[in-house]
């Protein structure tokens, strides 16, 4: 059974202190929201783990189904199962998205996948996100509008199938029409297909989903809300804390975190 | 004031066929500062005896003719006049040129290739035409390789309406020394393609440079190169634009790996006052990917007329973008194929420009094969 384990991780970028204790557990079957105003490291976190360089760990553990994701390379993380949908997706000049997809299918899997398999495969994901096929020629993410980066990062979620998967604000900068899309991703790769609560069995699979707002939570309902504040988790409680975030806002926090 | 501060036009005002007109560089010039001279085996100063070989064969497209001529051949040098002391060596010493003429309003079926095989032995030099006559359309590569200490011009001739497109692969034996010019006269609406492509030897210096003779030429100028340590691998483009609504755009990429790997690029554009209504566009971009390996970079563009159709140029040199790779490791991709994937990446615009499928695949080989070093 899948589980990630964060036990006060401390991360810094250069000499600056950004989370400062952080402890969570996410489960195989569990969706954990985080929520919190900008600038309170959400997106810190969520690098620090996936491997960016940029982010130092200064102390603090994180297990991957017992394993120590931190000696782990970033590409090591991604293939014991580790997926970050980043908040910002990076443009890739001159890769496809097809190329780029096939190369990430076959490292993760260990063997690469058949040609009209992966061609199978890719239209569907494509269709089930209403990803214009053309979009598999184009180069990773370059020239993408918000939206077109944000369906793909879920494309690659479906395709690569991780055990773990960050979402760092994925609903941000989503009209209506894209958030509803994109959530069904969501719930397809949690193995829960839209149709209401209980509707899936689930899948073995842990999601974390950072956001600003509460909108995407109605679609990918969390069983776990956490609020996040000056680097570390400040509140906990299940859905009903969302709603009160809703009302209230993150005022309560950042007076008590600055 | 020193050269470097000369305008474009007056520093290429100079040419002569007459080695004794152009003073033996001493490195300090501003054509020469960045070419190793201890490196050109005495290309520059006149020790090269040309005692060496460059065996040059042709299979030419059935429409097309070759000929071996004598140092008198009327259209030997007609286009071209050396601009420095090696291409003027180079003019003074070759014994036999290479005229390929492609007739008036013939399209060539295929790709006319010349083979250039160096076999060693000390200095070599060599002189090559091509002429497309008016309406005339042909594919036509250079193909050098082999161990060779090697000067040569190379003339193509573009006449009205003609179309040509040059690919030149430069994939020499380790211990190779070659310096050349490509010049390109383009007559009215003529088309220029040139791709350029340069991999192996110890110091390749290929100058190409483009001149209009009537309006409506349209010239494109692409080059890709890899350097590897200890490689000295040197561009110096020039386009001329002296008469009206001309077109001219350059895109020379490069990649760089290993100590003492050393890129040059020299990108100048001069706009005459008379070249109304010219575009232009050049741009260089260099890929550093160790320590140890260094690249410059100068576009020098000079503008003589108010009333450019576009004028611009871009230079950049910089390291693998960690970002990109962070992109491709977060998704299982290990490092070394996540680099190989930015470095095609960096390529792949280029690479399309080869319409020759065979040459392309080739080229494609070819930048794998750097990448697996
Ligand atoms: N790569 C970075 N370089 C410099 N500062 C950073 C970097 N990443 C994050 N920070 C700083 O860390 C703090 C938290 O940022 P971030 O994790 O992006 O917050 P959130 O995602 O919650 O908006 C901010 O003060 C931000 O400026
Ligand atoms: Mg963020």
């Amino acid at each position: 059974m899948p589980t990630l384990e964060i036990r006060d991780l401390h991360v810094a970028v250069g000499d600056k202190e950004i989370l400062r204790g952080v402890d969570l557990t996410v489960r195989s079957g569990e969706t954990h929201a985080i929520m919190g105003p900008n600038g309170s490291g959400k997106s810190t976190l969520a690098y620090a783990l996936a491997g960016h360089p940029k982010y130092t760990i200064t102390s603090g553990t994180v297990l991957l189904d017992g394993e120590d994701l931190l000696e782990m390379k970033v590409d090591e993380r991604a293939r014991a199962g580790l997926f970050l949908a980043m908040q910002y997706p990076v443009e890739v000049p001159g890769v496809s998205v097809s190329n780029f997809l096939r190369s990430a299918i076959t490292a993760v899997r260990g063997e690469a996948p058949k040609l009209r398999e992966f061609a199978k495969d890719l239209k569907a994901g494509m269709d089930a996100l209403s990803i214009d096929s053309a979009f598999a020629q184009r180069n990773t993410n370059e020239g993408f509008s918000g939206g077109e980066k944000k369906r793909h990062e879920i494309l690659q979620l479906e395709l690569l199938k991780p055990k773990i998967a960050i979402l760092d604000e994925t609903d941000s900068g989503l009209d209506v029409d894209a958030l509803r899309v994109v959530s069904e991703g969501i719930n397809r790769f949690r193995g829960l297909d839209g149709e209401g609560e209980g509707a899936g069995a689930g899948a073995d699979t842990g999601v974390l989903l950072i956001t600003h707002y509460t909108r995407i939570l109605r679609y990918v309902k969390p069983d776990f809300v956490h609020v996040f504040a000056g680097g570390r988790i400040v509140e906990e409680g299940g859905p009903e804390l969302a709603e009160k975030l809703e009302n209230e806002g993150y005022e309560a926090y950042t007076k008590a975190s600055a | 004031m020193g050269l470097e501060t000369k305008p474009l036009s007056t520093l290429h005002e100079r040419s002569s066929y007459n080695v004794a007109d152009f003073a033996v560089p001493t490195g300090r010039e501003e054509e020469w500062r960045f070419t190793p001279l201890s490196r050109l085996k005495g290309l520059h100063n006149g020790t090269a005896a040309a005692s060496g070989t460059v065996d040059v064969t042709v299979d030419a497209a059935p429409e097309v003719t070759v000929e071996t001529v004598g140092r008198d051949d009327a259209r030997v040098g007609k286009a071209y006049v050396p601009a420095d002391r090696i291409s003027a060596q180079a003019y003074a010493s070759f014994e036999k040129a290479t005229v390929i003429t492609v007739p008036r309003e013939v399209v060539a079926s295929r790709p006319t290739v010349i083979t250039l095989r160096g076999a060693g032995g000390g200095a070599a030099y060599g002189h090559i035409v091509v002429r497309l006559e008016a309406m005339a359309e042909a594919v036509v590569v250079l193909d050098h390789g082999g161990s060779a200490v090697y000067a040569d011009n190379v003339e193509f001739v573009v006449g009205d309406g003609a179309t040509l497109k040059v690919v030149s692969l430069q994939d020499w034996d380790d211990d190779a020394v070659h310096v050349s010019h490509h010049h390109a006269q383009l007559a009215k609406d003529a088309t220029f393609r040139s791709f350029v492509v340069t991999l192996g030897g110890d110091l390749v210096r290929l100058s190409p440079s483009v001149a209009y003779t009537a309006p409506g030429g349209d010239a494109d100028l692409t080059g890709l190169y890899f350097v590897d340590a200890g490689q000295h691998l040197e561009h110096r483009l020039l386009v001329e634009h002296t008469v009206p609504n001309c077109r001219s755009n350059v895109t020379y990429k490069g990649a760089l790996q290993g100590e003492d790997a050393h890129a040059v690029w020299i990108g100048d554009v001069i706009i005459r006052a008379e070249a109304e209504g010219t575009d232009t566009y050049e741009l260089n971009r260099n890929l550093i990917l160790t320590d140890g390996a260094r690249a410059d970079s100068v576009p020098n563009l000079e503008i003589l007329t108010g009333e450019v159709a576009g004028a611009g140029h871009a230079s950049a040199s910089g390291r693998l973008d960690d970002e990109h790779i962070f992109y491709l490791q977060a998704r299982g991709i290990p490092f070394d194929e996540a680099r190989r994937l930015v470095i095609h990446g960096f390529f792949a615009q280029l690479l399309e420009k080869i319409e020759v499928e065979e040459i392309r695949a080739r080229v494609l080989a070819a930048v794998e094969a750097e990448l697996t070093r």
